[in-house]
């Protein structure tokens, strides 16, 4: 049995031990805005926070997240209104969208470590999440949108 | 992607024979074409038929369109509900879309070739025009004013001082109106200055949903008690026969079902196994353990450059393959030329590598087998299933989902037969998904082609001939032979394979000839891939006539322009081509004035130009593009600094959508000339994974710099075109940069050193 937290909730499971955690969240617990996409962490399309860093769920074992705080794309805001979202919106970032849940992941934490980011920066964090439909220009000017209104949110609050 | 020659009996969308008819549906207003039977001189009584309702209107006024087309990131729902709204004069928050099932009262369903906004325009704005005229008329009636005084506007109908909504003539019932094929094709639409919803900003309905995890992609549906699967992929896509199964170690996987060795009366998926298991993780772990012996096609004897040696010969041999362009005088003007200049160019397989691997649900419930799955052409497909499943095809339905990429391999469905054929041997839904792996060596990939061209001079040195001649894999050949359209002398041919040959400079006595390599048919599937046939063709177009305009020593800007000079065939017709060439010219000119063509640049850096018209001359977006590249003499890297790409796609229904594609069209572009790229061995693909097989990543994104000419001419296709401007214009940079020539794609730097150093 291995338990863990997804978006606040508790989970006990007893699948395998070394079951990816992404076949975990995604057909055990039912979310499924995680995405499967190359198995071998090379695409960023399953990008979750696990303790709140940006974790490739296709290739960490459930055993690595025993006791561990996950958050998925449906728990990054109760009401999708994290400034990432809705800069996706506002930009119209996504064209297939497949990916954007983990590019929103992704992005997420790279805000954390990087309040004002450089397109070096968001380059260098971001490269690891493939956009087929190669939405790039958007992903990046996105973040830079999403990252000056959290400052402000900062700034005010 | 070209157009398709369906025949137009089986087309929906088509606007000649079928009338339209507005009645009342339940508690809501429909509006549909009568169904096929239906005469317009036999029409229905309103309340009575059951029309292909291509949209209705609710007690509430909310206007729900009804979309064939499938959505993977083009937001063609959005752009086709706002062509409706938009003669229909509908509120724009209040209208929904709703993606449809398949049916067969929907006609052919199929979306490709960048041509559903190209396609659809016609119908969507008439059948908004009709409704409009229709509402008009009962809103009209109900506020005792004759229809000529009242104007439609924002879902309300307004006459003098008063108004009526649309939800209130819906709730006052009694709408009922009908138009013959002849006043639906006569419809008069609005001038472009009266649109008040298309060319105007929005925002896209589906991308909402796609920023918090919602939207419902194939791989996320589910049945209650479906079984997982995973295939074991034969050694050859043809030809392939299992001699044995030992499953022995995979026993030990908690949640292994069993292997079911496929019996496809198709024949779509020979020498499959399928590993079946209570989980994907399962299924995943003891496919791997699940051994297979084959007795394998003849595939497994062919890599890449045995098909490009078949290519080879196939155009040294006069003889053979189908002719789009054969002027008279060609042959004596090659004979007589005071010098010719040829070129043979070269481009790899590209795969798909679409990020939602390929996967279907499949089950049989109330006697009705259902495929939930993604899918870009179902009307290619669904023949195809009720073979395999020994089916009436009335007894297939497929549910439709939001498509996790799609770039023309969803076209090809073949991924839903085996998910079909298992669910039906073993009694219980099956859910089949394709690990990465196993999704790339199953991928109908692009295929490799070669090209060889010539050109002709006369005594003056100028231009009198041209030859162009392509052989690579067909795709429509193999998949969809009974759409393949005719060349010269009744010989059929894979537009998708030649298109963008047939180009619009004026070369004198032109010769295209399409080959089909029957080696590559044989040995894998070749599919449809953005841009398709013009992504390959256009790089040995582009690349050679820089070639000849260094050749004649002319600035390859300048001598594009000067041989698009719109004589003759190059005129265009009304209404998708008006213009023809001089178009094209246009965006030549607009492109290099932006870029700076001509203004100095740094050492070992450069400008290459390129122009296409896009996917097809039916439909011809007209594309320029300038790289400015700089390239590495050590490494043999080039880095691509800037794209400036100039399009002329007529009117834009959804500018900021035209903008998304174009961005991501380049991108492709740029990605398929420096970043992809496999080969075939042996029968098998050799990349397996994105550790090996490297689309552009976001750190190799250039400055993009993309204007659209302001024009009100017919809206062409956007998807595809600016994909195949960019390699040329990027070889052509290294070029002017470094002085070597590529003609290969993708072009790999150890081919830029060697070239150097040659």
């Amino acid at each position: 049995m291995t338990s863990f937290h997804i978006n606040g909730r508790p989970i006990a499971t007893d699948a395998e031990e070394d079951t990816p955690l992404l076949w975990v969240i995604r057909d055990l617990i039912g979310l499924t805005g995680t995405k499967f996409g190359c198995g071998i962490g090379m695409c960023g399309a399953c990008t979750v926070h696990v303790g709140g860093r940006p974790t490739r769920s296709c290739i960490t074992p459930l055993r690595a997240v025993a006791g561990a705080e996950i958050t998925t794309i449906e728990g990054l805001s109760p009401t999708g209104q994290h400034p990432l979202q809705k800069a996706w919106i506002d930009l119209q970032v996504p064209q297939c969208g497949y990916c954007q849940a983990g590019q929103i992941m992704q992005a997420a934490s790279l805000l954390k470590d990087f309040p004002t980011p450089t397109d070096q920066d968001i380059d260098a964090v971001m490269t690891g999440n493939l956009c087929r439909c190669m939405t790039y220009v958007r992903i990046r000017e996105a973040i830079k949108q999403a990252a000056a209104e959290m400052r402000k949110e900062f700034t005010n609050g | 992607m070209a157009k398709l020659q369906h025949r137009p009996t089986d087309d929906a969308l088509s606007l000649s024979r079928r009338s339209f008819l507005i009645g009342v549906a339940g508690a809501s207003v429909a509006f549909g074409f009568a169904p096929i039977e239906a005469r317009a001189d036999a029409m229905p009584l309103p309340g009575t038929f059951e029309p292909s309702i291509w949209y209705s209107i609710d007690r509430d006024g909310i206007v729900t369109v009804n979309v064939v087309r499938a959505e993977m990131g083009q937001h063609i729902g959005t752009a086709l509900a706002r062509i409706l709204a938009d003669e229909l004069e509908a509120d724009w928050d209040k209208v929904r879309i709703t993606a449809v099932d398949t049916d067969p009262k929907w006609g052919v369903m199929m979306t490709g070739g960048s041509n559903s906004v190209f396609s659809d325009f016609p119908v969507f704005s008439r059948v908004g025009a009709a409704g409009r005229i229709a509402l008009v008329e009962a809103g009209a009636k109900l506020l005792g004013i004759a229809a000529q005084q009242c104007v439609a506007r924002n879902s309300l109908v307004v006459g003098g001082n008063s108004s009526v909504s649309y939800a209130e003539i819906v709730r006052r019932g009694n709408l009922s109106r009908a138009f013959s094929p002849d006043e639906l094709a006569e419809m008069p639409i609005k001038p472009a200055s009266e649109r008040r919803l298309i060319g105007h900003k929005f925002d896209a309905i589906d991308i909402p949903s796609k920023t918090n995890g919602t939207t419902r992609y194939g791989i996320d549906a589910t049945v209650d008690g479906m079984i997982y699967a995973r295939p074991k992929i034969p050694p050859t896509r043809y030809g392939s026969n299992v001699r044995w199964i030992d499953d022995s170690a995979a026993r030990s996987v908690k949640g292994y079902i069993k292997s079911l060795i496929l019996e496809d009366p198709s024949d779509t998926v020979p020498g499959w196994v399928m590993v079946l298991a209570s989980s994907y993780p399962a299924a995943i772990r003891a496919a791997d353990l699940v051994k297979v012996e084959w007795m394998v096609g003849d595939a497994a004897n062919v890599s890449e450059n045995d098909i490009l040696d078949h290519g080879s010969k196939q155009i040294a041999d006069p003889k053979g393959g189908a002719l789009l362009v054969d002027d008279p005088g060609l042959d004596a003007a090659v004979r007589g030329a005071r010098s010719t200049l040829e070129r043979t160019y070269t481009t790899s397989s590209v795969l798909h590598a679409q990020l939602e691997p390929v996967n279907a649900l499949a089950f049989e419930k109330d006697g009705l087998f259902e495929i939930h799955t993604g899918n870009q052409w179902q009307s290619l497909i669904l023949p195809v299933l009720a073979q395999a499943l020994r089916l009436p095809q009335e007894r297939i339905v497929m549910r439709t989902y939001s498509i996790g990429g799609g770039f023309g391999r969803r076209l090809n469905g073949d991924y839903a037969v085996p998910a079909a054929l298992a669910a039906q041997a073993i009694g219980k839904p099956v859910k089949l998904v394709l690990t990465r792996p196993d999704d790339m060596r199953f991928d109908s990939f692009r295929s490799p082609s070669i090209q060889t061209l010539r050109m002709a001079f006369d005594a003056g040195g100028k231009i009198a001939a041209m030859e162009h001649h392509a052989s690579a894999g067909w795709p429509t050949a193999v998949m969809a032979p009974s759409v393949m359209p005719k060349a010269l002398h009744d010989v059929p041919y894979d537009p998708f394979a030649i298109a963008g040959a047939d180009h619009w400079y004026n070369v004198g006595a032109q010769r295209v000839r399409a080959l089909s390599n029957g080696l590559a048919n044989r040995s894998f599937r070749p599919g449809w891939l953005r841009s398709v046939g013009p992504g390959w063709t256009n790089w040995a177009v582009e690349t050679f006539m820089d070639e000849v305009a260094l050749a004649v020593g002319a600035d390859p800007a300048a001598f594009r322009v000067d041989l698009l000079d719109g004589v003759g065939r190059n005129s265009g017709s009304a209404p998708n081509a008006v213009g023809g060439a001089k178009r094209q010219a246009a965006v030549v000119r607009r492109t290099a004035e932006k870029a700076g063509w001509g203004v100095a640049v740094p050492k070992d850096t450069g400008l290459g130009i390129a122009t296409t018209f896009g996917q097809e001359r039916g439909m011809p977006t007209w594309t320029a593009c300038v790289a400015r590249v700089q390239v590495n003499r050590y490494s043999g890297a080039v880095t691509v600094e800037k794209l400036t790409v100039v399009v002329d796609a007529g009117t834009l229904v959804h500018p900021d959508g035209a903008l998304a594609q174009v961005e991501g069209s380049i991108l492709w572009g740029l990605s398929m000339a420096l970043h992809e790229g496999t080969e075939l061995i042996a029968g098998q693909v050799k990349d397996r994974n994105l550790d090996s097989y490297t689309p552009l990543r976001i750190g190799d994104v250039p400055e993009l710099d993309v204007e659209f000419i302001d024009s009100a001419d017919a809206p062409v296709g956007l998807g595809e075109p600016a994909t195949t401007v960019v390699a040329p214009a990027i070889g052509n940079a290294i070029f002017a940069a470094v002085g070597v020539r590529l003609r290969h794609l993708p072009i790999r730097p150890a081919a830029v050193l060697t070239a150097l150093s040659q």
